[in-house]
């Protein structure tokens, strides 16, 4: 499951036996728990429980941990979560990429054009394949400009940081040029579904389903990896491990279910939903659970796709090959300069995907669409353990960094912080988290 | 050249020259290798051993001559090229990728996969724990990056991947640099098995001793020429010496003077 404390299991392993590890060592050994993932979510607890605890004290009201605070934190989480997955590749190949915000906002304004302005025209104005067409242009969009800063970076040399930075100019005047500055408002009706708001969710029963799903996939992973081990001979890992993590991974799964689930809609949505379905509304008014958002559902599918692509194909090994050794990679037949050229691709689409949910859920697309969003994507994948030296990184990591940097954010905006303050917050806690990695770095070596 | 040996050569370097910038590094090389046999590359740093080297195992691109393999002309543009002619290489600065473990270096670019085409890493790591039983038994550390294992260990990483694969042609560019004793004592013994089962080794050195004990020919380059090719019966330690520092063949001057 993880790379670090299979590397202490091992070492363990050499030293023949088991020494007196602690209680907590042997938790850990037993579990096989990365401690860098424990310790993202102690920063998670620490940051929500601040901030709420702030509020309560000072403000007299604890905004943070409420089911609706927390909701809306997993939605603004999702565009920043599906890029940094795509940067984490990036980083683990030496490169960096600073065009996401601007490829988000020029894919993000052609999306707007496209669905508002000339798709209506030949499909009629809500016709159900609009979103598709939509969002299928835009991703490819960002594909083919990630490939041309591929190719740029690959094939003629030129270095990732310029053609980026070049790239973050050029689409973000693009972005303007397509549209002459004007904001395009509102998007096509299921396009913003795609977005979250209250229609845009799986509701109670959907959120279960998914669970529940998810549940069984968690432990069908930890059996198939068993017997795995068990075929070949390895070491297993403890049953009472087993149970802790499988236990712990489907409590959290089951309890964000409850969470989403206990956020009903605004009684004026309410109101609109019973009239538009005839339903009458009691006088206490009707409990209708968000459930999970539509975005989250993206992003969640988007990070399980990734580490699968990451952790489980040659794609994925020889990404992380080139991180370490670029030339070791070109000397073992690995095609460094295509590899990176599809890299940037798949950053590129992401990018485009990230398009789809932030303008779908802003139900505009405008030039501001995605400002700055490069800065945080960068930040969500370092804070995640993404080593800028290349060779290392987690997809998971990068999707909790994402969530670390938005509650910070939305922890200062709840509290009232102005954003000159919010903006000095999230520039040195990036700076202090990648310190506190390589203290951590050097202590495991 | 007097040689008793038959049949089509493994590798046959014909005329390969290639420059960089004006340098001629390897100029006009000549070179063959039969199957069961070692041959020393000799010569000082920047002779151009290694580029000569780098050049059959795909790392550089010669600017002319030809390489026939096994009887038959090769195009060899890429490291990709190389291996699949059955040419492994174990370069001197071993080219492994510290940040993955032993199993995921041994297939790197060659990984083992499911049917549904993702990695087998089980598969992976039980092929590795199968070769390393064989090469250095008192391997463990299998789920390690690479970055955390000593020179020795390093090294038997690297030669398990060029000899997993069934090579037909081994280079080995200062396979013992890194090594104690006992590992070189390790690395000889399996340069004599290997060569026993057939393989044809290219060896680049820098110790003269070790060379006349493993090599059946020692070929010594120097400015990027080829000084000499003998068998290792024929010369002394001297000779090669004297090969290596003047640049001139003293047995090719003998014969001259016979």
């Amino acid at each position: 499951m993880t790379d670090t404390t299979e590397a202490s299991d091992a070492s363990a392993e050499t030293k023949s036996g088991q020494q007196d590890l602690g209680l907590i060592g042997k938790f850990l050994k037993g579990t096989e728990i990365d401690t860098r993932l424990l310790g993202m979510f102690g920063a998670l607890a620490l940051i929500w429980f601040g901030f709420h605890i702030y509020g309560a004290v000072f403000n007299g009201f604890g905004a943070m941990l409420t089911p609706r605070n927390l909701w809306n934190l997993s939605v603004q989480t999702s565009s920043i979560g599906i890029m940094a997955t795509g940067m984490v590749l990036v980083i683990v190949t030496r490169h960096i990429d600073l065009s996401v915000g601007a490829l988000l906002g020029v894919t993000g304004m052609t999306m707007g054009i496209v669905q508002v302005e000339i798709l209506p025209q030949y499909l009629g104005l809500g016709h159900p394949l609009i979103w598709i067409v939509t969002a299928t242009i835009g991703i490819l969009m960002g594909m083919t400009i990630g490939a041309f800063h591929g190719w740029l970076i690959a094939y003629r040399g030129i270095p990732a940081f310029i053609v980026t930075l070049g790239g973050l100019l050029v689409w973000r005047g693009a972005a303007f040029l397509a549209n002459n500055g004007k904001t395009i408002s509102p998007v096509d009706s299921t396009f913003q579904l795609l977005g979250g708001g209250p229609y845009g969710t799986i509701g109670a029963t959907g959120s279960w389903v998914v669970g529940i799903i998810v549940c069984i996939a968690i432990v069908w992973m930890m059996v198939s990896s068993r017997r795995s081990r068990q075929r070949h001979g390895f070491a297993q890992r403890p049953i009472w491990g087993e149970l802790t993590v499988g236990g712990t991974s489907c409590a959290l799964v089951i309890g964000s279910v409850l969470l989403v689930n206990s956020y009903p809609w605004p009684r004026g949505i309410v109101n609109q939903y019973a009239a538009a379905n005839n339903i009458t509304v009691p006088p206490e008014g009707l409990f209708i659970s968000h459930g999970f958002a539509i975005p989250v559902l993206i992003l969640v599918v988007v990070g399980i796709l990734m580490t699968i692509l990451v952790k489980r194909t040659r794609f994925g090994r020889n990404v992380f090959a080139i991180g370490g050794n670029p030339e070791a990679a070109e000397l073992a037949g690995i095609n460094v300069k295509w590899m990176t050229m599809r890299i940037f691709m798949l950053m590129g689409s992401l990018a485009g995907l990230a398009a789809v949910v932030a303008s779908a859920r802003l139900n505009s697309a405008t030039n501001a669409l995605g400002l700055l969003d490069e800065l945080y994507v960068i930040a969500a994948a370092v804070i995640g353990g993404t080593s800028l030296a290349g060779g290392i990184g987690t997809i998971y990591g990068a999707i909790l960094g994402a969530l670390v940097m938005q509650s910070l954010q939305s922890g200062m905006v709840l509290i009232g912080f102005d954003t000159s303050v919010q903006q000095i917050v999230v520039g040195s806690v990036l700076v202090l988290a990648v310190y506190l990695d390589n203290l951590y770095r050097k202590n495991v070596k | 050249m007097t040689d008793l040996r038959s049949g089509t050569p493994l590798v046959e370097m014909r005329n390969i020259s290639i420059a960089f910038g004006g340098i001629r590094a390897v100029d006009g090389v000549s070179l063959d290798l039969y199957a069961g046999e070692v041959v020393g590359l000799l010569g000082h740093n920047g002779a151009g051993k290694s580029t000569l080297i780098k050049c059959l195992s795909g790392a550089y691109q010669a600017d002319s001559g030809e390489f026939w393999i096994e009887g038959k002309k090769a195009q060899i543009a890429s490291p990709r090229d190389s291996r699949n002619l059955n040419i492994e290489t174990i370069y001197q600065t071993l080219a492994l990728a510290d940040n993955l473990d032993a199993a995921s270096n041994l297939f790197l670019g060659r990984e083992l996969t499911t049917r549904f085409g993702f990695l087998d890493d089980a598969r992976m790591e039980a092929e590795t724990r199968r070769i390393m039983a064989q090469l250095n038994p008192n391997f463990k550390k299998f789920k390690e990056p690479v970055s955390a294992l000593s020179g020795g260990q390093r090294q038997s990483v690297a030669i398990a991947r060029a000899v997993y694969f069934n090579a037909r042609i081994l280079i080995m560019d200062e396979p013992t640099a890194a090594l104690g004793v006992h590992e070189t004592e390790m690395v000889a013994d399996l340069i004599k098995e290997l060569k026993n089962q057939g393989l044809g080794i290219f060896l680049i050195s820098h110790d003269t001793r070790e060379m006349m004990d493993l090599c059946d020919r020692v070929a010594v380059m120097k400015n990027g020429q080829l000084i000499g090719n003998e068998r290792v019966e024929d010369v002394t330690e001297d000779d090669i010496l004297s090969m290596i520092i003047m640049g001139k063949n003293p047995k090719k001057q003998q014969n001259y003077q016979n």
